[in-house]
């Protein structure tokens, strides 16, 4: 058996290149048994990279892999797992149409005679989600009508079950409330207190200091950093491994305040209703402005973007675009009146991946620069590549399919698409007129690592400042106060306060966005 | 091989990386054909090459006439007007299936415009009634598929399994199960008049691919076939008329089916119930060896039509040599397993180097 304080995994020297791509070039990493180790990089820094090396996905090119004192190399997922290394996926690999327990033992059933004991691995299910503090999942229930955060679970569980003794988790929180956070984070403790290590991969800085018990940053393919610990050090001193430069958090800064009544509002929404996702919101946004909606998955917030857009049909209330009523329930008519979306699921609902990032740009918009039908693409083309200067899409190889850009350029190439000015001459002024006029943003830095994230809302502001009003959506309280001018607090489906950005603080709005929530802040 | 593509973990300035820090259209025809965007004109040239292989088995053969430049001339244009009716209704099931669906009633339809359009009472009015009813015909029954996928949000394949099933009876209630001849002289016509040299069935079918051609990649209507293949979500997010763009899509596969009931009807002299059977079959197979994906999003006119060409140059094959008709069957289906075998390991070996 491994001694306690011997590690439980130790990699040296890996490398795994792809033709012509050097994705990994010398990663070190030591977990010891029962820690939560974190793993921090910058999107392409090749993180995930080294969690499918790790799986068995990949097998490295160089460089060794050390588990439980023996050198191994995995040259599938299965050995992987029967090793007793589980991953967790960003995108769960659950099957949705099969019951919890069938999930939980997917691969391994439970069996005698090629008949499958139903009963018994309802049971065992239940015992596995309880040893994770999760007994009250119904293991007969069918995996797509759980909730994300119950989907996880279903997920360790079925790590468990695996009898794991490593589990890598990719940006576990992602897709969780901010409750559902603390509640993960309460599962991990558990966890590691029975000697099982995690390897946890964040975006947010912050989790680093309340789960983790030390850091390895990842930068370029390289370590920049092993084993500091988590709860010391510095931000400052994180971001700095991450990026090699050193970056704020910085939000660009506000305009003076208008007053009221000089300008008219852009966006009227007056009494908007769909029962049991909100009731009777009325909001207003003005031309120029960055309004904000502070509030957790499942506030109906994603709900009223698309309703005011016209992808869901509302069932009472109005919306009005400069004194114009939209017909509810059309997106063609809402695009044409000048509205743009930014969905918060940016590639089941906004991206064609295979497609040319150009071709992405011009999505909404192609058919302006053909004539009589037929398209134009020297245009097309032309305006993308103006677009992805004032952008700065990184590569501006426009030409390329959209999925080969990160999270962040992938981002701008959505925002770009309703920047383009199909009307408009060559001479880029300064201030064009642009074919949108409002902007919904759902979750604009979803995924976003910390330097594409400081010019994501350099952008957003800049297109305020040119007269787009922007109505955003966010999860992450300090975003919402530090962007917006004004900030609306949603839960529930109803929307409970109103104020200027400068008049709130988060722990404000964290109480107005969390109260009544079932599950208090507690840390075990 | 294509050029590796990094997903997403590409560090964001890659200047070590040729192609992106190339500006776009900068690279070199070779990087292109090598490329992404190369990759319909490789599987197309695959294709080409089978053509050629096809033909070497014909010169081994039939060295009397593969051999023999005026012999083989002849006997192409034979191939080509045997596959300008397919040929047809491929081109227009490509469309669908590039957007994602499926339209399994081509060849009822065919058989419904075939029978309607050599009526009595169609053909006392002239020619030019007769092609009338059939696009007319074929058309709104694309457009009752259109509106039961769009409109209906019925499953492409369910809505025109239906209209399949319904076609099929309507044309044996018109026609009384009887083959309707013709006797207007325009139609016939059709299969023998020729222009410029060419057989007037193989213009017709060059014309329609042509036509095709500028309407998939010039035109707003097929970026929008396309982008909803591609991602429909994201399309109709962008603002795109999804429903609208369904329907005048599955309408142009009834269009492409009217055509083809004339060229079938003016070969035949007649029209019949049972004109068309087992179109669907091949023109789905024909369009998936011609390289579009069944999933939507990507396809080329071009890969469907060589597609065609393959199968028929086979039927060609077996008749000049004269085989049974059946191993001509069995050598489709083969074809088809291996065109579709090799597509798949080809995604997976991509997605292998691909995801980092």
């Amino acid at each position: 058996m491994t001694a306690a304080d011997q590690p439980l995994l130790t990699l040296t020297g890996i490398v795994k290149t792809f033709p012509g791509v050097r994705a990994l070039d010398g990663v070190e990493l030591e977990v010891l048994p029962g820690e939560v180790h974190c793993l921090l990089g910058q999107n392409g820094a090749g993180k995930s990279t080294l969690i499918k090396v790790l799986a068995g996905v990949h097998k490295a090119d160089a460089g060794s892999m050390v588990w439980r004192g023996e050198e191994v190399s995995f040259s599938n997922p299965q050995a992987a797992t029967k090793a007793g290394i589980a991953t967790i996926y960003q995108e769960l690999d659950l099957v949705d149409d099969l019951t919890v327990a069938e999930n939980i033992f997917l691969g391994h059933e439970q069996s005698s005679g090629g008949f499958v004991r139903r009963r018994q691995m309802r049971r065992e299910a239940t015992a596995v989600l309880d040893r994770l503090g999760h007994g009250d999942i119904p293991s007969g229930r069918k995996v797509g009508k759980l909730p994300a955060a119950a989907k996880q679970i279903v997920s360790m569980g079925r790590a468990l079950s695996f009898d794991a003794q490593l589990m890598v988790m990719d940006e576990p929180s992602a897709v969780l409330a901010q409750d559902e956070v603390t509640n993960l984070f309460r599962v991990i403790h558990d966890l590691t207190a029975r000697g099982i290590a995690v390897i946890y991969i964040t975006h947010r800085l912050g989790e680093i200091r309340e789960i983790g018990d030390r850091v390895t940053v990842l930068k370029d393919g390289r370590t920049s950093a092993v084993n500091l610990p988590a709860r010391t050090t510095t931000t400052d001193d994180l971001v700095t491994r991450m990026t090699g430069r050193k970056i704020e958090y910085v939000f660009p800064p506000r305009p003076a305040r208008k007053t009221a009544t000089e300008t008219t509002p852009l966006l009227e929404v007056k009494g908007l209703t769909r029962p049991g996702e909100f009731v009777d919101v009325s909001l207003t946004v003005r031309a120029g402005e960055i309004v904000g909606i502070a509030g957790l998955v499942g506030s109906g917030r994603s709900e009223l973007l698309e309703t005011i857009y016209g992808a869901r049909k509302s069932d009472a209330g109005e919306v009005r675009l400069d004194g114009h009523r939209l017909r509810p329930g059309r997106v063609t008519a809402a695009v044409r009146a000048g509205l743009g979306l930014a969905p918060e699921e940016r590639k089941s609902q906004a991206l064609i991946l295979d497609d040319r990032i150009y071709r992405n740009v011009t999505m909404a918009t192609f058919d302006k620069y053909a004539t009589a039908g037929i398209l134009n693409s020297s245009a097309e083309r032309a305006a993308a590549h103006q677009i992805a200067d004032e952008l700065a899409l990184q590569p501006a190889a426009i030409g390329r399919p959209v999925k080969t850009l990160s999270g962040g350029n992938q981002q701008k190439v959505v925002l770009g698409r309703w920047l383009l000015d199909p009307k408009g001459g060559d001479e880029s002024a300064a201030r064009r007129s642009r074919g949108t006029r409002l902007l919904l943003l759902d979750e604009p830095t979803r995924g976003v690592d910390v330097g594409a994230r400081a010019d994501l809302y350099r952008v957003i502001r800049r297109l305020a400042d040119e007269g787009m009003g922007v109505l955003m959506v966010s999860s992450e309280v300090p975003e919402v106060l530090g962007l917006a001018d004004r900030v609306l607090v949603m839960r529930e489906g109803r929307l409970l306060r109103e104020a200027p950005a400068d008049e709130l603080d988060e722990e404000t709005v964290l109480d107005l966005v969390m109260a009544g929530s079932l599950l208090e802040m507690d840390s075990p | 091989m294509t050029d590796p593509v990094d997903v997403a973990e590409r560090p964001q300035e890659g200047p070590s990386h040729e192609a992106a820090s190339r500006p776009a259209g900068r690279q070199s025809p070779l990087e292109w054909f090598r490329g992404d965007s190369g990759e319909p004109v490789r599987r197309n040239l695959a294709l080409v090459a089978v053509l050629l292989v096809l033909y070497a088995i014909g010169a081994w053969s039939r060295p009397d006439i593969f051999l023999h430049i005026h012999r083989l001339w002849s006997n192409e244009l034979t191939v080509l007007t045997l596959a300008s009716s397919i040929g047809v209704v491929a081109i227009g099931m490509t469309f669908v299936i590039i957007s994602g669906g499926i339209d399994l009633s081509v060849g009822a339809l065919l058989a419904l415009a075939s029978v309607w359009s050599t009526t009595v009472a169609t053909q006392s009015n002239g020619a030019a009634a007769v092609v009338f009813a059939a696009l007319a015909v074929a058309t709104v029954a694309g457009l009752v598929n259109g509106t039961l996928v769009s409109y209906g949000r019925m499953a492409p394949f369910i809505a025109t399994l239906a209209t399949m099933v319904i076609a099929r009876g309507l044309a044996q209630k018109i026609s009384h199960k009887s083959t309707q001849v013709v006797k207007v002289n325009g139609i016939t016509e059709i299969a023998q008049r020729k222009v410029l040299g060419l057989p007037l069935l193989v213009v017709i079918f060059l014309a329609v691919a042509v036509v095709a051609w500028i309407l998939l990649n010039r035109t707003t209507f097929g970026r929008r076939t396309a982008a909803i293949g591609g991602n429909g979500e994201a399309a109709r997010l962008a603002g795109i008329n999804v429903n609208r763009t369904l329907l005048l899509i599955y309408a142009l596969s009834g269009f492409c089916c009217g055509i083809a009931a004339l060229i079938v009807t003016a070969q035949a002299n007649a029209g019949s119930s049972d004109h068309g059977n087992l179109y669907e079959l091949q023109a789905i197979a024909a369009v998936i060896i011609g390289g579009t994906a069944l999933t939507g999003g990507r396809g080329t006119i071009v890969g469907s039509v060589l597609g065609v060409l393959v199968f028929t140059q086979i039927t060609n094959l077996f008749i000049v040599n004269n085989l049974a008709i059946e191993y001509q069957l069995i050598a489709q289906g083969v074809i088809i397993i291996a065109a579709v075998l090799i597509q798949q390991f080809r995604v997976s070996s991509l997605r292998r180097a691909r995801t980092a």
